[in-house]
């Protein structure tokens, strides 16, 4: 007869906890909107802070609470901006995506001497040691600074030791901006299809010797565009998107590549991936 | 009993450095490399973690001297073998009713310390608070209040070692970020190595107390 006071006495510890949690609940209750979960869960859920939140759980929060705008969520351009709309009953625009794009090409670059101190490339700038390691004082350092701060892993070094962004994956947040010491990352909307992929400020001549691909503000461009979309500024040819239809002409005459066409990249990289699905 | 100053100081010193929760007696090692990646959630978990370990405390010594050792009912010997029963149920239904009360009472705590809360229930380390000091705490020579009052103490100084470790361990971590570290140590195995090292640091204050 010695176990039932031992269980009667556990049961009634039980009870009484039950009880009071059951009570507290009660009287506790805060009241939350069910939209508030129903729009977090339509969020990606990537809590990047490109919509001006502190993550997508307040994003939601605002939403519904404070009336935000619905449009704000750079990695749910679309899809998300038509569900979240859905839930809170207004009417949808999508936006057009954005994707980053490196304004660095990179191919031969030459480094002067191995960088080992510490590995991101805001250090390397703030050392003053990041306009001598690489013959270019202008381009991508291959440190991966922003490699790291991508909520999506849309970023990635190549061979040339350049960050390039992998579109299949980015969202268009554009954390990386931030993280690049360089300002060699741009938000660009998805039509924006002609890039110039160099940043390098440097006299055609200097420029030359600094690397391959480096812009050496010939002027090609300027006389082939038949909109008088682009500019050297700086030694460096500029598009006005203002005034560039997307005719591809400055593609075609850039002796030095570095004009490049994104719709062509994209349709190669596309058709590579179904012959590797095959 | 009383307790001389000697003797407070002795627990206390011995909690935080010497008998250190994390460092030397490897409880609530979960939430050490779990959350030590950043010295703001150190802290959180941190308070959070003395919070609970202090309430744990104080009830499941009122239930082990207050209803256990309970005169009328000591002849069930349920001190014997019911203690690590009930304490959990104690303890898990004590983060969830704390969860609640935050929530309404102090959102903006809640929202700092609130992701944590869950993680405590499984942490040992409270467990092991509620636990240790526990027959000697309820030795006849106490009064229930006193050893509600000591076994209290023994929460308090324990959930503050087990802060100073997991913040010390921020810092480490948040220096291991930037560090150059070889490819196989990157991440957990490179924080393993460090809390070692830091638990050898502190078994330097062996022989203190």
């Amino acid at each position: 007869m010695n176990i039932i006071v031992p269980v009667v006495i556990m049961a009634i510890i039980g009870g009484i906890l039950g009880l009071v949690l059951a009570i507290a609940s009660k009287k506790f209750f805060v009241k939350v909107d069910p939209r508030t979960d129903m729009v977090l869960e339509a969020l990606p859920g990537a809590n990047c802070g490109a919509c001006g939140f502190a993550g997508c759980a307040a994003y939601a929060e605002a939403i519904v609470e404070k009336g935000a705008p619905i449009d704000l969520c750079a990695p749910g351009a679309g899809g998300v901006v038509a569900a979240v709309a859905d839930i809170m009953g207004l009417s949808a625009n999508a936006k057009e995506p954005n994707f980053a794009i490196v304004r660095c090409d990179g191919d031969g670059v030459r480094p002067r001497f191995q960088y080992a101190g510490v590995q991101t490339c805001k250090a390397a700038t703030v050392m003053g040691l990041a306009g001598s390691f690489q013959d270019c004082p202008y381009g991508c350092l291959g440190l991966g600074s922003c490699v790291e701060v991508c909520p999506f892993g849309a970023i990635e070094l190549n061979e040339n030791n350049v960050a390039i962004i992998n579109e299949d994956v980015c969202a268009g947040c554009g954390k990386c901006i931030d993280a690049c010491p360089r300002n060699l990352i741009r938000l660009d909307p998805e039509s924006r299809v002609i890039v110039v992929r160099c940043n390098n400020k440097d006299k055609g001549a200097t420029a030359n010797k600094q690397c391959n691909h480096a812009c050496i503000a010939c002027g090609k461009c300027v006389r082939e565009c038949p909109f008088d979309a682009i500019h050297i500024e700086n030694n460096l040819a500029v598009i006005d998107y203002g005034k560039c239809k997307l005719c591809g002409k400055c593609v075609k005459v850039c002796p030095k590549h570095l004009i490049v066409n994104l719709r062509a990249e994209r349709k190669e990289r596309r058709e590579a991936r179904l012959k590797d699905e095959k | 009993m009383e307790w001389t100053f000697t003797e407070y100081f002795a627990l206390m010193f011995g909690l935080i450095f010497t008998q250190n929760f994390v460092l030397s007696q490897f409880l609530g090692l979960c939430p050490f490399f779990g959350v030590s990646k950043k010295r703001d959630s150190a802290v959180g978990m941190g308070l959070a973690v003395i919070f609970v370990m202090t309430l744990a405390s104080v009830v499941t010594m009122l239930i082990y001297k207050g209803l256990f050792l309970n005169p009328s009912l000591e002849k069930y010997h349920m001190a014997e073998y019911l203690d690590i029963a009930s304490f959990i149920l104690v303890i898990a239904s004590l983060v969830q009713f704390v969860e609640i009360v935050l929530k309404k009472l102090a959102p903006a705590l809640y929202k700092s310390l609130g992701i944590f809360l869950p993680l405590i229930t499984t942490n040992c380390a409270v467990l092991g608070v509620t636990q240790i000091k526990l027959t000697e705490f309820a030795r006849p020579e106490y009064s229930l209040a006193q050893a509600v009052w000591l076994q209290s103490l023994y929460g308090i100084f324990g959930g503050i070692g087990f802060t100073l470790a997991l913040y010390l361990m921020a810092g480490v971590r948040e220096h291991l970020e930037t560090a150059m570290i070889p490819e196989s140590m990157k991440g957990m195995p490179i924080a393993v190595i460090s809390g070692c090292c830091m638990a050898l640091a502190f078994f330097g204050f062996q022989g203190f107390v």
